[in-house]
């Protein structure tokens, strides 16, 4: 603990001069050496293809087990098996949204632009997942249900937190400071994270047409054993698949910002 | 802190009364987009009076959001804001004098005049009072989560399509359970639960957003 206080002035030294070299610590792990965007260019460039490979595996193994494998449902047929990809991609809205306002409560809290960087970098993946689980949700809807919408809790909070990823994305296009656009997005992120938990418990409170959770972690699952693997492949795919597209804008998003500094210019002389 | 306070709603209310055609737009706003629906769907008694309480409350959302960009636009462009910020007073004590006067400026008039839509919709007696105190009590959460809104908007080019972006998202739950103390009302229900509620989401607002809106306001003017 004692190192991160240690090396906290660092950080912001850092922080606010892009081309000074990491800085070191001789103790322990400095925990905010990554915290500046040039220590932190590399790393996502590594880690991106990585993920980017673990989520076309897992994506194949996933949909492999759901197609071939699961069995048929005794109610739904096949209609169910878009469950492989709508369940995920309705976590990961979810999840993102959690995600990017810690990034941007971080941001918000020890005043690093990475922060704000990763949280801008997050939107378009969560609006991306958040818009998959409604369409998917139609294309499930209309064998099942026989309708392609209905005004059930947590379709409507579903598409309340697509509105809420674009209303994130267009205060920052519409900001042209960059440090004031991460800023004012983090209050907004922090503010829209309400609706997280609205969305997660709509359907506890008004206990409409959608199905109740199959899954938790107190119970045992009430599907098949297959089915619900398949599920969780795809989960974890989809998580792979998060984390690589992230890293991948938050890349272009440091070389935008930081184009001024002699690190990015040395970068991308060497490109050449 | 208080004197502050009192100093502050009672010269924001003198420049709204000053202006008060400010306050008669959004109050005919209200009337005619309540007025357009009968128009677009029918005058068949049976569907208005199902349609009354949420058209009343979707149109009471859309006055009140409208009247946001007055919140603080006028001290921003001529540097009261900044004396305010610059001020010993906590901002969010300042804020929440301000967002006090804008909602009796702004939103009070709706309240008032909002029974006399829902007669429109030919709602019963105590779904009148109902709609009234359910208005009561949601609007300031509007207006205290639309400030935080207009805080971040503030300066920036269209801003008030985009403050739409940011707050209707927002304001949903206050328009469902508004909506639905109404709706139970006219249906014979009880409508205490939802009025709580809103009391609940009002309080909470009102807890929350100050902060909010200060950080959003020390933000546009970094």
């Amino acid at each position: 603990m004692i190192y991160i206080k240690l090396s906290l002035p660092n950080a912001l030294q850092d922080s606010a001069m892009p081309s000074a070299t990491p800085p070191t610590t001789p103790h322990g792990i400095n925990w905010f050496k990554y915290s500046s965007p040039q220590a932190f260019f590399p790393v996502a460039g590594a880690l991106a293809p990585c993920f980017a490979v673990l989520a076309a595996v897992l994506c194949v193994v996933g949909l492999y087990i759901g197609f071939f494998i699961a069995p048929n449902d005794a109610q739904q047929g096949e209609s169910y098996r878009i469950i492989f990809i709508h369940v995920p991609a309705a976590w990961m809205s979810m999840l993102i949204y959690l995600v990017m306002a810690f990034w941007a409560g971080m941001g918000l809290a020890f005043n690093t632009r990475l922060s704000g960087m990763m949280a801008t970098a997050l939107a378009p993946t969560g609006a991306m997942f958040t818009f998959l689980a409604l369409w998917t949700g139609a294309l499930w809807g209309k064998p099942t249900w026989g309708t392609w919408w209905v005004w059930d809790a947590r379709l409507t909070s579903e598409l309340l937190l697509l509105f809420l990823y674009f209303g994130f994305m267009a205060l920052q296009a519409a900001i042209d400071d960059p440090r004031r656009a991460d800023k004012a997005g983090a209050v907004l992120a922090l503010v829209g994270v309400i609706n997280i938990p609205i969305i997660y418990f709509s359907v506890q409170w008004w206990n409409t047409l959608h199905q109740g959770a199959s899954v938790s972690l107190k119970s045992a699952p009430t599907m098949a054993m297959t089915m619900f693997t398949g599920m969780m492949v795809m989960v974890f795919a989809c998580w792979a698949y998060a984390i690589a597209a992230a890293l991948w804008r938050v890349r272009c998003i440091i070389l935008e910002r930081e184009r001024r500094s002699d690190w990015v210019n040395a970068y991308l002389e060497a490109q050449k | 802190m208080l004197a502050v306070m009192r100093g502050v709603i009672v010269r924001d209310l003198t420049l709204a009364w000053r202006r008060r055609s400010d306050v008669f737009t959004s109050m005919i706003f209200f009337v005619i987009v309540a007025s357009l629906f009968p128009l677009g769907i029918g005058p068949e008694p049976k569907l208005l009076l199902a349609i009354g309480p949420g058209v009343v409350w979707v149109a009471a959302l859309l006055a009140s959001m409208l009247a946001l960009s007055r919140l603080f636009a006028s001290d921003y462009a001529d540097g009261t804001l900044e004396q305010m910020l610059l001020a010993a007073t906590p901002l969010s004590v300042i804020v929440i004098a301000k967002v006090i006067a804008h909602w009796i400026a702004a939103n009070l008039p709706l309240v008032l005049i909002a029974p006399l839509l829902g007669l429109q919709f030919g709602l019963p007696a105590d779904a009148l009072a109902v709609l009234a105190l359910a208005l009561a009590l949601g609007t300031p959460s509007l207006s205290l989560i639309g400030a935080i809104g207009a805080a971040l908007t503030l300066g920036l080019r269209g801003g008030g399509v985009l403050l739409a972006l940011l707050v209707l998202p927002l304001y949903a739950p206050v328009l469902i359970l508004g909506s639905l103390a109404v709706e139970a009302t006219a249906a014979g229900l009880f409508a205490q639960p939802y009025l709580l509620l809103l009391a609940a989401l009002s309080l909470g607002a009102l807890s929350l957003a100050p902060w909010a809106v200060s950080a959003a306001l020390r933000i546009s003017y970094e």
